[in-house]
């Protein structure tokens, strides 16, 4: 399957965006947020994107006070997930230009929509950002 | 319209959410937009539907549940309106969980939407489906998605093939219809419909085999197409990630190209060339290229690669290895785990580069570089890779120590070179870690240490001095306590001291003051304050001169509020004060623990196959009951008389509970219980507890000795035949034999009686096992004047060819016989009859006349230093006895 979850999650720990590939109950998800958020959040700079989590890696990726979690099967190349944050944040920017935390919040379904042009069932679909915004844009113009 | 659904707007509850100080305050605002958007739902509200949805989103996200808006969702999709199918869709994918009941109602919507005209409402349902799809579903829109996979837009080409994916994970033997489509798509230009076309055949490879054919024979040349275009391709802005075009596309490839040349010659060798043009062009100085690098070499090594090829790979993992970038470390590591597998010599190049990773700051490095330390160790290498690990054991961090002592204890178990090593390792590893030691590695090592007797001293002593360092680790302290219990008088006098080991001087006093201070240190757990009570009781039959003072801090514990010592006190308190004359018997040294046993249970333990509570139940069933006459029944009789020791004859623990016998089990407890009674049959039992899981196994082998050792009885016993399909079955149904021997004994008693009324009698000679290896006759004499005690002499003989060494015979009996086993005459058994060892054992049987001796023997000896064992048990002892 390859991506498990996208996660997004301000310095305080707090979910700002949560996009589940497999299915799990609230009370799982709740737990497995508390987890690994402790664990990524409590990393330095100097330590590596990578954390073993169960039966699973969880890459991460920290811009300014959002972190980017991705939780993958442990075939997955782990470098390339951290590309696809990097493209991921990239896109949002060129969508919101310069995204913070505020515009996910409010746009939280735009994010999604962004996240669902990229990755669907867990796979990468489209790493082509002109691609990824087109259908975006055009019911922004329409709405 | 509904007053409260027009209050808030989206923008409105994440800010009041926001501005929530307490949990308990954004409880309550959540509480209360979700019952606004309830009786919106329920007044069928249209015009906030989107808006609502948005919000229920949101209140999903932070972890409330939101399952009432589901059908909502529904009503949505329904809609002609875009920007309200859109948000439908998308809340079907976050909220939706697994009611199948919803997901029947989608269907039809589903359907509709794939059929629809215009494209983006075609690829939002291609994309619901392909994320949230059920078995049923894939089965009913399979179809569409087939036709979808033809279309001329390429977004919903590549949506179409991403959901093929679902549908075949879901419904693999609808694999064979996507075969040719998937082919197909790999001649496209998009990238997005080759990223996704390109994962499809990986699917299908890994869905089915006939698939796994059809891609190799047609995929593998467009694969290999695909990777040199993309590799090879000029600056192309849309997909340039640092100067590389598209490493996704990269990354996808070569694992499709992995599922196809695993194991397949042909295919690898069309590899070759491409793989080793993108292992040496690629720019290794960005992120995005090291990604295809390192995705590169594990395709290497997955393929039937050349040998050039593989040690390009290996080089590239080595420059990995030695980045400053951690990320780029960590795959390194990751990948080596995979290689070593396929080279392991060049894996070994890299050592000393992965033991230093061990000690890296960071834990994901640890972790990974000590999984490879693991698998690297060899006996070669084996003493310096420990040496290093240990010393690495005393400054790493708490969290990571107990990886790293469960790996080294493993290690040690593993590759020791001698038993001198092992004992130094674990001891220091006990004293850096102990709190970390699992508890079966300590008492491997005690079975370790029982056996070396030339080593106990050295052991005793070291652990002296260990525990004056560190007296907080657990394990330590247990395995020093015990030790100290058993070989005290080794560590006072200084017996059997190595070469390089420096003097010490240690008092009788000394010695009683450590197992003190164990036993009240307050970070001791109640088993070593059980075993420092055991210790203790033991030094004062080692060390007369102290034997008030032990008494006087036993009587210490006697008001303990933990009850198991309190009345473990209670009962040692009484040995010394009143029992003197059996105390020395009692306090023995224990029998040298049987190695083979313990690792045949350690096996057997790790299978979980039977529970500890259930220790005492295994050892009363581990006796067959399939013999034909009878004799099945005693065997069980005598097991669990010695399991419920009568605390009339000896006060001890005999009643412990049974998962604290199960904490001491093996090392302390059955001595205790049983020594006090039969001293030698303390083995036997101890035997039984320790062997537990192979019971069985043993049975079946031994029972046609057994039947041949009452031959000479089944005359007078009335044959009670049981099924021989009984054997080895569990306790349940053997408890009514169980419950069998009385009338069997009774019979017996009613003939000892007559037999008895003579006067001195003589007592022919019996054959009291016999195998194909060993025969063992008894003969009997009885002194005047103490009927109850008979003098056994047991003579050895050896039925095969081969000389046995470290001849040991055990013997245990019924509670109510008393048995005394003098030194044996030799511990070589030569071969082929030349010869036999004799040994005398005195029975004392206290209920004559009443009840009549049986006995259960073992003997254990070394044929070419291969352990032997055989036990039996003889219940054709002449009446009167």
């Amino acid at each position: 399957m390859g991506i498990r979850f996208v996660l997004l999650v301000n310095k305080q720990g707090q979910t700002r965006l949560a996009q589940y590939y497999e299915y799990l109950t609230l009370d799982e998800r709740r737990a497995l947020e508390g987890e690994i958020v402790r664990k990524c959040l409590a990393r330095t700079e100097h330590q590596c994107s990578f954390v073993e989590h169960r039966n699973y890696k969880v890459v991460y990726r920290r811009y300014a006070s959002l972190f980017f979690l991705v939780g993958v099967d442990n075939d997955e190349n782990e470098l390339a997930i951290l590309e696809f944050i990097h493209l991921l944040v990239e896109t949002m920017d060129r969508h919101f230009g310069n995204v913070c935390e505020l515009d996910i919040m409010f746009h939280l379904e735009k994010a999604h929509f962004m996240l669902e042009e990229m990755v669907m069932n867990g796979c990468i679909v489209e790493t082509n950002k002109q691609n990824i915004l087109t259908p975006i844009q055009l019911m922004d113009k329409t709405s | 319209m509904n007053p409260f659904s027009s209050g808030t707007r989206l923008r409105d509850m994440i800010r009041a959410i926001r501005a929530c100080k307490t949990a308990a305050e954004e409880r309550a605002v959540v509480r209360k937009e979700c019952a606004a958007i309830r009786a919106a739902i329920s007044e069928n509200d249209q015009d906030y539907r989107h808006r609502n949805l948005a919000k229920l989103m949101f209140i999903h996200m932070l972890g409330y549940p939101t399952h009432f808006g589901q059908m909502e969702c529904l009503k949505l999709i329904a809609s002609a309106d875009f920007p309200e199918k859109r948000i439908g869709y998308l809340g079907l994918m976050l909220l939706l969980d697994e009611r199948q009941e919803v997901l029947m109602l989608v269907t039809n919507s589903l359907k509709q939407d794939l059929n629809h005209s215009n494209q983006f409402i075609v690829g939002l349902a291609l994309c619901a489906l392909g994320n949230i799809c059920s078995a049923e579903m894939a089965r009913d829109l399979a179809p569409e998605v087939e036709r979808l996979l033809q279309s001329r837009d390429p977004n919903i080409k590549k949506k179409a093939a991403l959901c093929s994916i679902r549908i075949i994970r879901k419904v693999p033997d609808l694999a064979e219809n996507f075969m040719g489509p998937a082919a197909g798509l790999l001649k496209e230009k998009h990238h997005g419909v080759l990223i996704a076309g390109v994962q499809l055949c990986t699917d299908l490879c890994k869905a089915s085999t006939e698939a796994l054919q059809y891609l190799r024979k047609n995929c593998t040349d467009g694969s290999i197409r695909i990777l040199r275009d993309v590799s090879n391709s000029p600056y192309a802005p849309e997909y340039d990630i640092s100067g590389i075009t598209d490493p996704f596309l990269h990354i996808r490839v070569l694992k499709l190209m992995r599922m196809l040349g695993q194991g397949d010659a042909d295919a690898s060798e069309y590899m070759n060339d491409i793989l080793a043009q993108v292992a040496t062009k690629t720019e290794s100085n960005k992120n995005a290229g090291n990604a295809i690098l390192y995705e590169c070499v594990e395709t290497i090594m997955g393929i039937e690669a050349t040998s050039g090829l593989r040690v390009l790979a290996i080089n590239i993992l080595g420059r990995f290895l030695s980045n400053r970038d951690n990320n780029i470390r960590y795959v390194a590591l990751n990948m080596l785990m995979k290689a070593f597998t396929v080279d392991p010599q060049a894996v070994q190049r890299h050592r000393s580069t992965i033991l230093e990773c061990v000690k890296d700051s960071d834990a994901s490095i640890r972790k990974r570089a000590l999984e490879l330390v693991y698998l690297l160790v060899n006996e070669t290498n084996v003493q310096p890779l420990t040496k290093e690990l240990i010393d690495y054991l005393e400054v790493s961090e708490q969290e990571f120590k107990e990886d790293l002592t469960a790996k080294i204890c493993s290690i040690i178990e593993k590759y020791s070179p001698d038993k001198l090593w092992y004992i130094d390792q674990m001891l220091k590893v006990l004293s850096e870690a102990g709190n970390y030691v699992k508890d079966d590695v300590w008492h491997a090592l005690i079975v370790v240490v029982s056996n070396a007797s030339d080593l106990q001293g050295y052991t005793v002593r070291s652990l002296y001095r260990a525990l004056q360092s560190s007296p907080e680790q657990e394990s330590l302290v247990r395995v020093a306590v015990w030790c100290i219990g058993e070989y005290g008088e080794m560590l006072v006098n200084n017996v059997g001291v190595l070469d390089g080991e420096g003097p010490i001087t240690v008092t009788e006093s000394d010695a009683v003051d450590v197992v003190e201070a164990a036993l009240r240190h307050h970070s001791s757990d109640i088993t070593t304050r059980a075993m420092s009570l055991i210790s203790l009781l033991k030094l004062s039959s080692r060390f007369p001169p102290t034997t008030e003072r032990i008494r006087e801090i036993i009587t210490h514990e006697k008001s303990s509020l933990l009850l198991e010592l309190q009345q473990r006190s209670i009962e040692f308190h009484a040995i010394i004060q009143k029992h003197q004359n059996i105390k020395s018997s009692l306090l023995e040294r224990m029998p040298v623990l049987d190695e083979s046993t313990y690792v045949r249970k350690k096996v057997g333990s790790s299978d979980a196959a039977f529970s500890a509570d259930k220790t005492g139940q295994r050892v009363s069933s581990g006796t067959p009951v399939s013999i034909p006459n009878g004799v099945a029944k005693q065997q069980a009789a005598p097991l669990v008389d010695l399991l419920d020791l009568s605390s009339d004859d000896v006060p001890v623990a005999s009643s412990s509970a049974t998962d604290f016998l199960n904490d001491l089990l093996g090392v302390d407890l059955p001595s205790q219980s049983s020594s006090g009674v039969v001293s030698t049959g303390t083995t036997d039992l101890l035997m039984d507890l320790l062997s537990i899981g192979t019971s069985p196994a043993q049975n079946d082998l031994l029972s046609p000795d057994n039947h041949t050792s009452s031959v000479a009885t089944s005359g007078k016993i009335p044959s009670v035949s049981s099924p021989p399909s009984v054997k080895g079955v569990a306790l349940e149904t053997k408890s009514p034999h169980a419950s069998g021997p009385s009338p069997v004994l009774d019979l017996l008693d009613g003939l000892s009686d007559m037999s008895f009324s003579a006067e001195n009698p003589t007592f022919p000679s019996i054959t009291a096992f016999q195998s194909n290896s060993l025969k063992i006759t008894f003969t009997f004499t009885k002194q005047p004047g103490k009927p109850q005690v008979t003098q056994i002499k047991a003579s050895f003989t050896n039925m095969s060819s081969n000389t046995y060494t470290d001849f040991l015979f055990q013997a245990a009996v019924p509670k109510f016989v008393q048995l005394h086993l003098d030194p044996a005459s030799s511990n070589i058994l030569p071969a082929s009859g030349n010869g036999s060892i004799t040994q005398t054992l005195s029975v004392t049987n206290t209920q004559l006349g009443q009840k009549a001796l049986a006995m259960r023997i073992r003997i254990a000896y070394k044929v070419n230093n291969q352990d032997m064992l055989e036990q039996g048990q003889v219940n054709n002892f002449p009446q009167g006895l």
